[in-house]
């Protein structure tokens, strides 16, 4: 009996990624080692939140698919939490916010049962429309629209949005007979996140010139520039073992992860900016909120998703 | 009670319902107070403040946690007495004017600080309006005056009123703010050290906002 329930080329990947990260922990080591005086203690944190990130999404992901789905719903609920309690919202709204919390549910329900078509439709309609319809038969009409359009926001972003990465899950694993559907959620994870780790590094190696200064003023065109390309490289490395797509079409694919990841950081950002708070929570030492760690995936899950969906291979 | 009972609710509700179904960002950690005596005092909005409270200390601190609380509501009917009093720990409180029949109203308190526990009190008293602050009590001062070497420690919550305020029953999931400021000690005048707690809660409630680098 196997209890690992993904494919190889998958099993494969989540033993590539522990090997980097132990890598980068005896990079770390060393470069204490090397040179005391230099304050690593960030770096320490953010790595040591690495492995605790790892742990649990290769814990979540190589089992069994109901323990994948309740991890997903368990970080929308997480990084829904972490949004109403950035927004203001209004005393009379409770009711409505249990409402909104209870979609992760049933959105999650309805994924796990297959109804790709129900979640398409309902989701977004009912996140557009039941912050409205509740708000109304509430009653408070002073500031409807501010708290309506925020609640609908945060859904959209963090129970929709997010949830392509469940959609993607429940692929047949025919559409993917290299690594089953588990390879490409943990294609667009590693490649997202990896991302994430390159922009950052050449970002902080090689940033001269700010990118979004109003928004994010540590975001610099050194550093997208190299998250793009390294994810371009890995994403046509990557594609042949962990997708249905050929290296060429990886590298093109690399590219619109890297670019939709970043829209997807600077949009929390600039979220971060107008609320005026550095993270949005501190659940992760050293990177900060869940939010902060998701946040490139809510424009990447989807793209990639639709990519794999609709594109003829 | 038994200290695998206290692990257990700790461990397996205290906690998971604080930092899973809510949340604390927990600033200035290390200047909670790592042994009693000592006296924990917060502003207070919800019934929640409690729970977060104790939850921020470690395991072995727990069974010295004591929160006052008024004795007519906590004490209300025998099961909730018996949660109060046994799980919680609270010290009971008398509430309204006393009379000299009564006995010494702070006893409970001073016993348990000699017994090296710590406090849990809330100088606004009752649960005020949501996300709003009261004028602070001078119980507190009487308390620190009879023990002037206990430190107390000021810490703001910021948010918990919005998960259940006063006259909510449903509670819903958001993220808290605790700030936990310097301990003081007694200034030796009642006036000085309400002023200066005072001070002290204003100066966290203003923290709450991270600035940006």
């Amino acid at each position: 009996m196997n209890a690992v329930a993904i494919p190889l080329n998958a099993q494969l990947a989540l033993l590539g990624v522990f090997a980097v990260l132990v890598l980068a922990t005896f990079a770390l080591m060393t470069a204490a080692t090397i040179r005391p005086d230099r304050d690593l203690s960030e770096l320490k944190l953010r790595v040591r939140s690495w492995w605790m990130m790892v742990a649990v999404f290769s814990l979540a992901v190589a089992f069994h698919r109901s323990i994948s789905l309740i991890f997903f719903a368990i970080v929308s609920f997480l990084a829904l939490k972490e949004f109403v309690s950035l927004v203001p919202t209004r005393q009379t709204d409770r009711l409505v916010l249990v409402v909104g919390y209870l979609t992760i549910p049933a959105q999650y329900v309805l994924i796990a049962q297959g109804h790709y078509r129900a979640f398409m439709a309902f989701v977004p309609l009912w996140a557009l429309l039941m912050p409205s319809i509740g708000m109304v038969l509430v009653g408070d009409t002073a500031g409807f629209l501010r708290a309506a359009g925020t609640l609908s926001w945060g859904m959209m972003t963090t129970v929709f949005a997010l949830g392509h990465l469940s959609l993607l899950l429940m692929l047949p694993a025919s559409v993917n007979p290299a690594a089953g559907s588990a390879g490409l959620v943990l294609y667009l994870v590693l490649l997202s996140q990896s991302n994430d780790v390159a922009q950052y590094i050449f970002g902080k190696s090689f940033g001269r010139r700010k990118i979004l200064p109003r928004v994010s003023p540590n975001k610099t065109w050194e550093g997208l520039i190299g998250g793009v390309l390294s994810s371009a490289v890995l994403g046509a490395a990557l594609a042949p073992w962990l997708t249905p797509f050929n290296a060429g079409q990886g590298f093109f694919i690399g590219i619109a992860i890297a670019a939709a990841g970043f829209m997807g950081d600077a949009t929390i950002s600039a979220l971060k900016r107008d609320m005026n708070v550095k993270d949005t929570g501190t659940l992760l030492p050293g990177h900060g909120g869940i939010l902060d760690r998701v946040d490139s995936l809510i424009f990447s899950a989807p793209l990639f998703f639709h990519l794999v969906y609709t594109v003829p291979r | 009670m038994n200290p695998a009972v206290h692990w257990f609710l700790h461990l397996a509700i205290l906690r998971p319902i604080v930092f899973g179904l809510f949340g604390v960002n927990l600033h200035h950690r290390g200047r909670l107070p790592i042994s009693g005596p000592a006296i924990v005092v917060a502003n207070h909005n919800s019934h929640l403040d409690t729970l977060v409270l104790m939850a921020m200390f470690p395991l072995r601190l727990q069974k010295r946690l004591r929160p006052l609380a008024a004795g007519d509501y906590f004490l209300r009917n025998p099961w909730l007495a018996w949660i109060s009093l046994n799980l919680l720990g609270i010290i009971p409180i008398k509430r309204g004017g006393y009379c000299r029949k009564d006995g010494d109203p702070l006893a409970g308190c001073v016993t348990a600080l000699d017994r090296n526990e710590i406090l849990i009190l809330y100088p606004e008293g009752s649960r005020g309006e949501p996300e709003r602050r009261a004028v602070l009590k001078t119980g507190i001062a009487h308390l620190s005056r009879r023990r002037p070497e206990v430190p107390v420690v000021p810490v703001f919550l910021h948010g918990v009123g919005r998960a259940l305020p006063k006259g909510a029953r449903l509670p819903i999931p958001f993220i808290f703010d605790a700030i936990v400021g310097r301990a003081m000690t007694w200034t030796k005048d009642r006036a000085s050290f309400m002023a200066a707690l005072e001070t002290a809660m204003t100066t966290l409630a203003g923290e709450k906002m991270t600035p940006r680098p």
